[in-house]
Protein backbone atom coordinates (compact mmCIF):
# COMPACT_ATOMS: atom_id res chain seq x y z
CA UNK A 1 0.00 0.00 0.00
CA UNK A 2 2.98 2.51 1.08
CA UNK A 3 4.97 1.79 -2.37
CA UNK A 4 1.80 2.86 -4.61
CA UNK A 5 0.94 5.24 -2.19
CA UNK A 6 4.67 7.05 -3.44
CA UNK A 7 3.58 7.69 -6.76
CA UNK A 8 2.74 11.47 -6.71
CA UNK A 9 -0.28 11.22 -9.53
CA UNK A 10 -1.30 7.91 -9.41
CA UNK A 11 -4.32 8.42 -11.65
CA UNK A 12 -1.76 10.48 -14.62
CA UNK A 13 0.67 7.33 -13.63
CA UNK A 14 -2.24 4.83 -14.89
CA UNK A 15 -3.14 6.91 -17.71
CA UNK A 16 0.10 7.23 -19.11
CA UNK A 17 0.84 3.99 -18.82
CA UNK A 18 -2.31 3.27 -20.93
CA UNK A 19 -1.47 5.23 -23.40
CA UNK A 20 2.23 3.19 -23.87
CA UNK A 21 -0.08 0.08 -24.26
CA UNK A 22 -1.59 1.76 -26.89
CA UNK A 23 1.18 3.21 -28.83
CA UNK A 24 3.30 0.21 -28.58
CA UNK A 25 2.59 -2.11 -31.76
CA UNK A 26 2.00 -5.69 -30.93
CA UNK A 27 3.94 -6.80 -34.23
CA UNK A 28 7.17 -5.15 -32.27
CA UNK A 29 9.71 -5.86 -29.39
CA UNK A 30 11.49 -2.49 -28.25
CA UNK A 31 14.57 -2.37 -26.55
CA UNK A 32 15.06 1.02 -24.95
CA UNK A 33 18.40 1.90 -22.96
CA UNK A 34 17.92 4.19 -19.52
CA UNK A 35 21.57 5.03 -19.72
CA UNK A 36 21.96 6.29 -16.24
CA UNK A 37 22.13 4.39 -12.87
CA UNK A 38 19.63 6.97 -11.03
CA UNK A 39 16.95 5.60 -13.80
CA UNK A 40 17.57 1.86 -13.32
CA UNK A 41 17.55 2.04 -9.40
CA UNK A 42 13.92 4.25 -10.21
CA UNK A 43 12.89 1.58 -12.75
CA UNK A 44 13.06 -1.21 -10.17
CA UNK A 45 12.06 0.64 -6.73
CA UNK A 46 8.63 1.79 -8.31
CA UNK A 47 8.57 -1.47 -10.21
CA UNK A 48 8.21 0.28 -13.28
CA UNK A 49 8.20 -2.88 -15.89
CA UNK A 50 4.94 -4.36 -14.54
CA UNK A 51 3.24 -1.10 -16.28
CA UNK A 52 4.74 -1.80 -19.32
CA UNK A 53 3.66 -4.62 -21.86
CA UNK A 54 5.82 -7.17 -22.29
CA UNK A 55 7.08 -6.15 -25.71
CA UNK A 56 9.06 -3.09 -24.14
CA UNK A 57 12.40 -4.38 -22.85
CA UNK A 58 14.54 -1.71 -20.79
CA UNK A 59 17.71 -2.47 -21.35
CA UNK A 60 20.52 -1.24 -18.36
CA UNK A 61 22.71 1.00 -19.48
CA UNK A 62 26.20 2.01 -18.22
CA UNK A 63 25.29 5.34 -16.39
CA UNK A 64 26.68 4.22 -12.94
CA UNK A 65 30.20 5.22 -12.52
CA UNK A 66 31.27 3.31 -9.31
CA UNK A 67 30.02 0.19 -11.59
CA UNK A 68 32.00 0.54 -14.69
CA UNK A 69 35.15 1.24 -13.59
CA UNK A 70 37.51 -1.45 -13.70
CA UNK A 71 38.81 -3.51 -10.83
CA UNK A 72 42.70 -2.29 -11.59
CA UNK A 73 42.32 1.26 -10.83
CA UNK A 74 40.66 0.72 -7.76
CA UNK A 75 43.52 -1.56 -6.57
CA UNK A 76 45.76 1.74 -8.32
CA UNK A 77 44.13 4.30 -6.20
CA UNK A 78 44.81 2.01 -2.87
CA UNK A 79 48.45 1.44 -3.91
CA UNK A 80 48.99 5.14 -3.50
CA UNK A 81 47.00 4.83 -0.53
CA UNK A 82 49.39 2.26 1.49
CA UNK A 83 52.24 4.79 0.93
CA UNK A 84 53.28 6.78 4.08
CA UNK A 85 51.62 9.60 5.29
CA UNK A 86 48.61 9.29 2.08
CA UNK A 87 44.93 9.93 3.65
CA UNK A 88 42.82 8.02 0.72
CA UNK A 89 39.83 10.82 0.52
CA UNK A 90 36.45 9.23 -1.66
CA UNK A 91 32.86 9.66 -1.86
CA UNK A 92 30.93 7.14 0.50
CA UNK A 93 30.23 5.26 -3.17
CA UNK A 94 33.90 4.04 -2.98
CA UNK A 95 33.82 2.33 0.60
CA UNK A 96 32.60 -0.81 -0.13
CA UNK A 97 33.78 -1.14 -3.71
CA UNK A 98 35.87 -4.57 -4.10
CA UNK A 99 39.74 -3.97 -5.09
CA UNK A 100 41.85 -7.32 -5.42
CA UNK A 101 43.12 -6.92 -1.72
CA UNK A 102 39.41 -5.45 -0.27
CA UNK A 103 37.69 -2.71 -0.64
CA UNK A 104 38.95 0.49 0.84
CA UNK A 105 36.79 0.30 3.96
CA UNK A 106 38.26 -3.30 4.55
CA UNK A 107 41.61 -1.52 3.66
CA UNK A 108 40.47 1.22 7.01
CA UNK A 109 40.22 -1.99 8.85
CA UNK A 110 43.81 -2.71 8.07
CA UNK A 111 45.03 0.56 9.38
CA UNK A 112 44.68 2.46 6.11
CA UNK A 113 43.83 6.55 6.04
CA UNK A 114 40.70 6.17 4.58
CA UNK A 115 37.97 9.32 4.52
CA UNK A 116 34.89 9.97 3.27
CA UNK A 117 34.10 13.24 1.98
CA UNK A 118 30.91 14.41 0.48
CA UNK A 119 32.14 16.74 -1.65
CA UNK A 120 35.76 17.17 -3.69
CA UNK A 121 36.62 20.93 -1.88
CA UNK A 122 36.53 19.27 1.32
CA UNK A 123 39.03 16.69 0.14
CA UNK A 124 40.98 19.90 -0.63
CA UNK A 125 39.89 21.02 2.75
CA UNK A 126 41.27 18.12 4.40
CA UNK A 127 44.87 18.71 3.07
CA UNK A 128 44.63 21.96 4.39
CA UNK A 129 43.86 21.01 7.33
CA UNK A 130 46.57 17.92 7.59
CA UNK A 131 49.89 19.61 6.38
CA UNK A 132 51.92 16.85 7.27
CA UNK A 133 50.21 14.54 5.02
CA UNK A 134 49.16 14.29 1.56
CA UNK A 135 45.29 13.25 0.55
CA UNK A 136 44.85 11.83 -2.54
CA UNK A 137 41.19 12.20 -4.00
CA UNK A 138 39.83 9.40 -5.76
CA UNK A 139 37.73 11.06 -8.57
CA UNK A 140 34.81 9.53 -9.90
CA UNK A 141 32.01 10.19 -12.06
CA UNK A 142 30.58 11.46 -15.52
CA UNK A 143 30.11 14.92 -16.65
CA UNK A 144 27.96 15.55 -13.63
CA UNK A 145 30.53 15.76 -11.49
CA UNK A 146 33.34 16.50 -13.13
CA UNK A 147 33.12 20.21 -13.31
CA UNK A 148 33.49 19.74 -9.12
CA UNK A 149 36.74 17.97 -9.25
CA UNK A 150 37.70 20.57 -12.34
CA UNK A 151 37.21 23.85 -10.30
CA UNK A 152 39.12 21.81 -6.64
CA UNK A 153 42.02 21.61 -8.95
CA UNK A 154 41.75 25.09 -9.55
CA UNK A 155 40.90 26.41 -6.55
CA UNK A 156 44.15 23.94 -4.98
CA UNK A 157 46.12 25.66 -7.39
CA UNK A 158 45.47 29.13 -6.61
CA UNK A 159 45.66 28.62 -3.14
CA UNK A 160 49.25 26.70 -4.02
CA UNK A 161 47.84 23.72 -1.69
CA UNK A 162 50.74 21.22 -2.25
CA UNK A 163 49.53 18.20 -0.36
CA UNK A 164 47.06 17.31 -2.36
CA UNK A 165 46.27 14.99 -5.39
CA UNK A 166 43.63 13.73 -7.72
CA UNK A 167 43.42 10.33 -9.03
CA UNK A 168 41.53 10.94 -12.27
CA UNK A 169 38.27 8.67 -13.06
CA UNK A 170 36.22 10.80 -14.67
CA UNK A 171 34.36 9.46 -17.62
CA UNK A 172 32.42 10.72 -20.34
CA UNK A 173 28.96 9.30 -21.13
CA UNK A 174 28.66 9.55 -25.29
CA UNK A 175 31.43 7.63 -26.30
CA UNK A 176 29.73 5.04 -23.61
CA UNK A 177 26.47 5.62 -25.70
CA UNK A 178 28.78 5.30 -29.12
CA UNK A 179 30.21 2.15 -27.90
CA UNK A 180 27.34 0.30 -27.14
CA UNK A 181 25.71 1.10 -30.28
CA UNK A 182 28.87 -0.70 -32.08
CA UNK A 183 28.86 -3.41 -29.99
CA UNK A 184 27.35 -6.44 -32.55
CA UNK A 185 25.49 -8.21 -29.99
CA UNK A 186 23.41 -4.82 -29.06
CA UNK A 187 20.14 -4.25 -30.76
CA UNK A 188 18.46 -0.86 -29.23
CA UNK A 189 15.94 1.19 -30.12
CA UNK A 190 16.03 4.10 -28.45
CA UNK A 191 17.42 5.22 -25.06
CA UNK A 192 15.90 7.33 -21.98
CA UNK A 193 18.63 9.82 -21.63
CA UNK A 194 20.42 10.87 -18.52
CA UNK A 195 19.12 13.78 -16.36
CA UNK A 196 21.87 14.99 -14.04
CA UNK A 197 24.63 14.59 -16.70
CA UNK A 198 22.43 16.46 -18.92
CA UNK A 199 22.60 19.17 -16.80
CA UNK A 200 26.35 19.91 -17.59
CA UNK A 201 26.56 18.71 -21.08
CA UNK A 202 23.18 19.70 -22.04
CA UNK A 203 20.79 18.24 -25.00
CA UNK A 204 23.23 19.19 -27.89
CA UNK A 205 25.77 16.16 -27.61
CA UNK A 206 23.47 13.43 -28.55
CA UNK A 207 22.32 15.31 -31.30
CA UNK A 208 25.03 12.76 -33.38
CA UNK A 209 22.75 9.41 -32.06
CA UNK A 210 19.53 10.88 -33.53
CA UNK A 211 22.09 12.07 -36.98
CA UNK A 212 24.24 8.76 -37.25
CA UNK A 213 22.08 6.18 -35.61
CA UNK A 214 18.86 7.03 -36.16
CA UNK A 215 18.03 6.48 -32.67
CA UNK A 216 15.49 8.42 -31.00
CA UNK A 217 16.95 9.91 -27.35
CA UNK A 218 14.59 11.91 -24.26
CA UNK A 219 16.39 13.27 -21.07
CA UNK A 220 14.22 11.83 -18.70
CA UNK A 221 13.58 12.72 -15.31
CA UNK A 222 13.81 10.21 -12.62
CA UNK A 223 9.79 9.69 -11.39
CA UNK A 224 7.71 7.18 -12.11
CA UNK A 225 5.82 9.78 -14.53
CA UNK A 226 8.43 11.07 -16.06
CA UNK A 227 9.97 7.87 -17.17
CA UNK A 228 6.63 6.87 -18.60
CA UNK A 229 6.23 9.91 -20.00
CA UNK A 230 10.06 9.67 -22.18
CA UNK A 231 8.87 6.34 -23.16
CA UNK A 232 5.48 7.35 -24.79
CA UNK A 233 7.96 10.53 -26.18
CA UNK A 234 10.50 7.50 -27.59
CA UNK A 235 7.27 5.54 -29.11
CA UNK A 236 5.93 8.83 -31.01
CA UNK A 237 8.68 9.10 -32.14
CA UNK A 238 9.46 5.47 -33.40
CA UNK A 239 5.59 5.64 -34.68
CA UNK A 240 6.28 8.83 -36.92
CA UNK A 241 9.29 7.41 -38.29
CA UNK A 242 11.38 10.30 -36.53
CA UNK A 243 14.45 10.38 -34.87
CA UNK A 244 15.22 13.35 -32.76
CA UNK A 245 16.41 14.55 -29.11
CA UNK A 246 13.88 15.41 -26.65
CA UNK A 247 14.47 16.82 -23.21
CA UNK A 248 11.41 15.76 -20.98
CA UNK A 249 13.24 16.64 -17.65
CA UNK A 250 12.87 20.43 -18.54
CA UNK A 251 12.23 21.54 -14.83
CA UNK A 252 16.14 20.82 -14.56
CA UNK A 253 17.96 20.35 -17.60
CA UNK A 254 19.17 23.26 -19.62
CA UNK A 255 19.33 22.71 -23.91
CA UNK A 256 22.75 24.36 -23.41
CA UNK A 257 24.00 22.80 -20.28
CA UNK A 258 26.18 24.71 -17.82
CA UNK A 259 28.67 27.06 -20.19
CA UNK A 260 30.93 27.81 -16.97
CA UNK A 261 30.97 23.98 -15.91
CA UNK A 262 32.00 22.42 -19.39
CA UNK A 263 34.77 25.78 -19.26
CA UNK A 264 36.05 24.50 -15.88
CA UNK A 265 36.83 20.95 -17.47
CA UNK A 266 37.71 22.12 -20.38
CA UNK A 267 40.84 24.03 -18.48
CA UNK A 268 41.50 21.39 -16.06
CA UNK A 269 40.95 18.26 -17.96
CA UNK A 270 41.95 16.25 -21.15
CA UNK A 271 40.61 13.25 -23.06
CA UNK A 272 42.59 10.30 -22.57
CA UNK A 273 42.85 8.02 -26.43
CA UNK A 274 41.72 4.91 -24.00
CA UNK A 275 40.32 3.77 -20.95
CA UNK A 276 39.10 0.82 -19.93
CA UNK A 277 35.37 0.58 -18.84
CA UNK A 278 34.13 -2.61 -16.98
CA UNK A 279 32.16 -4.71 -19.23
CA UNK A 280 32.65 -2.41 -22.58
CA UNK A 281 36.68 -2.97 -22.54
CA UNK A 282 38.87 -0.49 -23.86
CA UNK A 283 36.75 2.50 -25.41
CA UNK A 284 38.96 5.50 -26.53
CA UNK A 285 38.32 9.31 -25.77
CA UNK A 286 36.04 8.17 -23.06
CA UNK A 287 37.69 9.49 -19.83
CA UNK A 288 39.45 12.71 -18.47
CA UNK A 289 43.06 12.98 -17.63
CA UNK A 290 44.37 16.46 -15.86
CA UNK A 291 46.13 18.92 -18.24
CA UNK A 292 50.04 19.23 -18.04
CA UNK A 293 48.97 22.36 -16.58
CA UNK A 294 47.91 20.17 -13.62
CA UNK A 295 50.38 17.60 -13.08
CA UNK A 296 51.29 18.68 -9.51
CA UNK A 297 47.90 17.40 -8.67
CA UNK A 298 47.63 14.86 -10.84
CA UNK A 299 48.35 11.32 -8.47
CA UNK A 300 48.91 9.16 -11.61
CA UNK A 301 52.07 11.67 -12.17
CA UNK A 302 53.22 12.37 -8.63
CA UNK A 303 53.19 8.80 -7.84
CA UNK A 304 53.78 5.06 -8.86
CA UNK A 305 50.78 3.37 -10.34
CA UNK A 306 51.37 0.00 -10.66
CA UNK A 307 48.55 -0.41 -13.64
CA UNK A 308 47.82 -3.56 -13.59
CA UNK A 309 44.86 -4.39 -15.54
CA UNK A 310 42.99 -7.09 -12.83
CA UNK A 311 40.32 -9.68 -14.60
CA UNK A 312 36.86 -9.82 -12.86
CA UNK A 313 36.61 -13.10 -10.60
CA UNK A 314 35.46 -15.59 -13.32
CA UNK A 315 32.57 -16.82 -12.19
CA UNK A 316 30.82 -12.94 -12.07
CA UNK A 317 29.56 -11.85 -14.99
CA UNK A 318 29.51 -8.23 -14.28
CA UNK A 319 30.59 -7.77 -18.22
CA UNK A 320 27.11 -9.02 -19.16
CA UNK A 321 25.19 -7.72 -16.97
CA UNK A 322 26.62 -4.30 -17.59
CA UNK A 323 26.05 -4.47 -21.39
CA UNK A 324 22.40 -6.06 -20.87
CA UNK A 325 23.27 -9.17 -22.36
CA UNK A 326 22.19 -10.93 -19.13
CA UNK A 327 19.64 -9.78 -17.04
CA UNK A 328 20.89 -9.59 -12.80
CA UNK A 329 19.56 -12.88 -11.84
CA UNK A 330 20.84 -14.76 -14.71
CA UNK A 331 24.71 -14.17 -13.38
CA UNK A 332 25.25 -17.32 -11.86
CA UNK A 333 26.71 -15.32 -8.75
CA UNK A 334 23.53 -13.35 -7.92
CA UNK A 335 21.74 -13.52 -4.53
CA UNK A 336 24.01 -16.09 -3.39
CA UNK A 337 27.63 -15.07 -3.18
CA UNK A 338 26.54 -11.76 -3.84
CA UNK A 339 24.69 -9.77 -2.35
CA UNK A 340 24.50 -5.94 -1.39
CA UNK A 341 25.86 -7.66 2.61
CA UNK A 342 28.33 -9.21 0.44
CA UNK A 343 29.44 -7.67 -3.24
CA UNK A 344 31.46 -9.74 -5.14
CA UNK A 345 30.92 -7.46 -8.54
CA UNK A 346 30.44 -3.57 -8.25
CA UNK A 347 27.46 -3.61 -9.69
CA UNK A 348 25.88 -4.95 -6.51
CA UNK A 349 27.57 -2.63 -4.40
CA UNK A 350 26.36 0.99 -6.06
CA UNK A 351 22.31 1.46 -5.24
CA UNK A 352 22.56 2.32 -8.97
CA UNK A 353 24.61 -0.95 -10.06
CA UNK A 354 21.21 -2.93 -11.53
CA UNK A 355 22.26 -6.03 -9.62
CA UNK A 356 21.69 -3.94 -6.23
CA UNK A 357 18.29 -2.77 -7.43
CA UNK A 358 17.20 -6.05 -9.04
CA UNK A 359 18.30 -7.39 -5.42
CA UNK A 360 16.27 -4.34 -3.27
CA UNK A 361 13.49 -3.85 -4.97
CA UNK A 362 12.75 -6.53 -7.79
CA UNK A 363 10.83 -8.59 -4.82
CA UNK A 364 8.68 -5.52 -4.97
CA UNK A 365 6.85 -5.86 -8.57
CA UNK A 366 4.11 -8.08 -8.27
CA UNK A 367 2.65 -6.10 -5.07
CA UNK A 368 2.88 -2.95 -7.39
CA UNK A 369 1.19 -4.56 -10.18
CA UNK A 370 -1.63 -5.76 -8.08
CA UNK A 371 -1.89 -2.45 -6.33
CA UNK A 372 -2.41 -0.56 -9.68
CA UNK A 373 -4.58 -2.77 -11.17
CA UNK A 374 -6.99 -2.63 -8.11
CA UNK A 375 -6.26 1.24 -7.56
CA UNK A 376 -7.86 4.25 -9.30
CA UNK B 1 37.46 12.81 12.06
CA UNK B 2 34.35 10.75 13.13
CA UNK B 3 33.60 9.03 10.57
CA UNK B 4 33.52 5.68 11.75
CA UNK B 5 29.57 6.09 11.81
CA UNK B 6 29.89 7.05 8.29
CA UNK B 7 31.97 4.35 7.11
CA UNK B 8 29.07 1.88 8.77
CA UNK B 9 26.67 3.19 6.73
CA UNK B 10 24.37 0.89 5.19
CA UNK B 11 25.21 -0.15 1.49
CA UNK B 12 23.41 0.85 -1.44
CA UNK B 13 23.64 5.10 -0.67
CA UNK B 14 24.78 7.09 -3.68
CA UNK B 15 25.50 10.64 -2.81
CA UNK B 16 26.95 10.97 -6.30
CA UNK B 17 24.29 11.06 -8.12
CA UNK B 18 22.22 13.28 -6.06
CA UNK B 19 20.91 16.85 -6.88
CA UNK B 20 19.38 18.48 -3.78
CA UNK B 21 17.54 21.79 -3.81
CA UNK B 22 18.77 24.49 -1.61
CA UNK B 23 17.83 28.05 -0.89
CA UNK B 24 20.79 30.82 -0.74
CA UNK B 25 20.72 32.07 2.58
CA UNK B 26 23.45 34.42 2.16
CA UNK B 27 26.77 35.00 -0.26
CA UNK B 28 30.30 35.31 1.91
CA UNK B 29 30.90 39.22 1.39
CA UNK B 30 34.68 38.13 0.74
CA UNK B 31 34.27 35.29 -1.35
CA UNK B 32 31.68 34.99 -3.82
CA UNK B 33 31.89 31.31 -4.58
CA UNK B 34 31.11 30.64 -0.74
CA UNK B 35 27.15 30.70 0.25
CA UNK B 36 24.83 29.70 2.81
CA UNK B 37 21.93 27.48 1.58
CA UNK B 38 19.13 26.15 3.47
CA UNK B 39 18.31 22.38 2.43
CA UNK B 40 15.42 21.24 4.84
CA UNK B 41 16.47 23.58 7.54
CA UNK B 42 19.68 22.00 7.46
CA UNK B 43 22.66 25.22 6.87
CA UNK B 44 25.85 24.50 5.27
CA UNK B 45 28.60 26.53 2.85
CA UNK B 46 28.42 25.09 -1.19
CA UNK B 47 30.36 26.72 -4.03
CA UNK B 48 28.51 28.80 -6.39
CA UNK B 49 32.00 28.67 -8.81
CA UNK B 50 29.85 26.81 -11.58
CA UNK B 51 26.85 29.48 -11.51
CA UNK B 52 29.03 32.32 -13.01
CA UNK B 53 27.11 32.85 -15.94
CA UNK B 54 24.51 33.13 -14.30
CA UNK B 55 25.12 34.24 -10.20
CA UNK B 56 22.46 33.46 -7.55
CA UNK B 57 21.64 35.90 -5.04
CA UNK B 58 19.71 35.68 -1.69
CA UNK B 59 16.68 33.65 -1.94
CA UNK B 60 17.28 31.77 -5.12
CA UNK B 61 16.87 28.01 -5.49
CA UNK B 62 20.05 26.09 -7.02
CA UNK B 63 20.16 22.48 -6.99
CA UNK B 64 23.27 20.92 -5.49
CA UNK B 65 25.89 17.99 -6.30
CA UNK B 66 28.75 17.27 -4.06
CA UNK B 67 29.07 20.91 -2.55
CA UNK B 68 28.87 22.75 -5.21
CA UNK B 69 25.55 24.60 -6.97
CA UNK B 70 24.87 22.73 -10.96
CA UNK B 71 21.80 25.01 -11.67
CA UNK B 72 19.40 27.39 -11.01
CA UNK B 73 15.93 26.55 -10.69
CA UNK B 74 12.41 28.18 -9.73
CA UNK B 75 11.39 26.96 -5.95
CA UNK B 76 8.23 25.22 -7.63
CA UNK B 77 11.35 23.23 -9.44
CA UNK B 78 12.93 22.85 -5.99
CA UNK B 79 10.20 21.68 -4.54
CA UNK B 80 9.01 19.22 -7.25
CA UNK B 81 12.92 17.91 -6.64
CA UNK B 82 12.63 17.27 -2.96
CA UNK B 83 9.62 15.38 -3.73
CA UNK B 84 11.37 13.46 -6.00
CA UNK B 85 14.38 12.39 -3.60
CA UNK B 86 11.59 11.85 -0.85
CA UNK B 87 9.86 9.43 -3.85
CA UNK B 88 12.98 7.56 -4.50
CA UNK B 89 13.88 7.08 -0.55
CA UNK B 90 16.83 9.32 -0.82
CA UNK B 91 15.96 12.59 1.13
CA UNK B 92 17.67 10.95 3.96
CA UNK B 93 20.85 10.59 1.89
CA UNK B 94 20.44 14.31 0.42
CA UNK B 95 20.64 15.14 4.12
CA UNK B 96 23.18 13.15 5.14
CA UNK B 97 25.30 15.14 2.40
CA UNK B 98 24.58 18.02 2.88
CA UNK B 99 25.20 17.57 6.75
CA UNK B 100 28.93 15.99 5.52
CA UNK B 101 29.71 19.39 3.81
CA UNK B 102 32.80 21.06 5.24
CA UNK B 103 33.86 17.80 6.47
CA UNK B 104 30.67 17.78 8.95
CA UNK B 105 31.90 20.61 10.58
CA UNK B 106 28.46 22.50 11.83
CA UNK B 107 30.54 25.38 12.51
CA UNK B 108 32.09 25.53 8.67
CA UNK B 109 31.07 29.51 8.13
CA UNK B 110 28.83 29.37 10.34
CA UNK B 111 26.22 26.87 11.93
CA UNK B 112 22.74 26.12 12.57
CA UNK B 113 21.97 27.97 15.34
CA UNK B 114 23.99 31.17 15.17
CA UNK B 115 22.44 33.97 14.54
CA UNK B 116 25.31 36.03 12.65
CA UNK B 117 27.66 34.16 9.97
CA UNK B 118 31.38 34.24 11.35
CA UNK B 119 33.67 34.99 8.95
CA UNK B 120 35.98 31.80 7.41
Amino acid sequence: MKFVDEFRERELVTRTAEEIRRLADPARHYRFMEVCGGHTHAIYRFGLKDLLPENIELIHGPGCPVCVLPMGRIDDGLAIAQQDGVIFAAFGDMMRVPGTTGSPLEHKARGMDVRIVYSPSDALKLARGNPDKHVMFFAIGFETTAPSTALTLMRARAQDVRNFSVFCNHVTIIPAIRAILDSPDMRLDAFIGPGHVSTVIGCRPYEWIVKEERKPIVISGFEPLDMLQSIVMLLRQLQSGEAKVENQYRRVVPWEGNRAALKAMAEVFQLRPYFEWRGLGFISQSALRMRDAFAKWDAEQRFEVPGVRVTDPKAAQCGEVLKGVLKPHQCKLFGHECTPEHPIGALMVSSEGSCAAYYNYEHRKTATATMLSQAV
Amino acid sequence: MNDENELAAPPGECHMCLAIPGRIIEISTDNPDSALVDVVSVRRRVDLGLLQDDRPQPGDWVLIHVGFAMSKISEEDANDQMQTLRMLGESEAALQEVKGYGLGDEDNGTSTSSQGEKTT
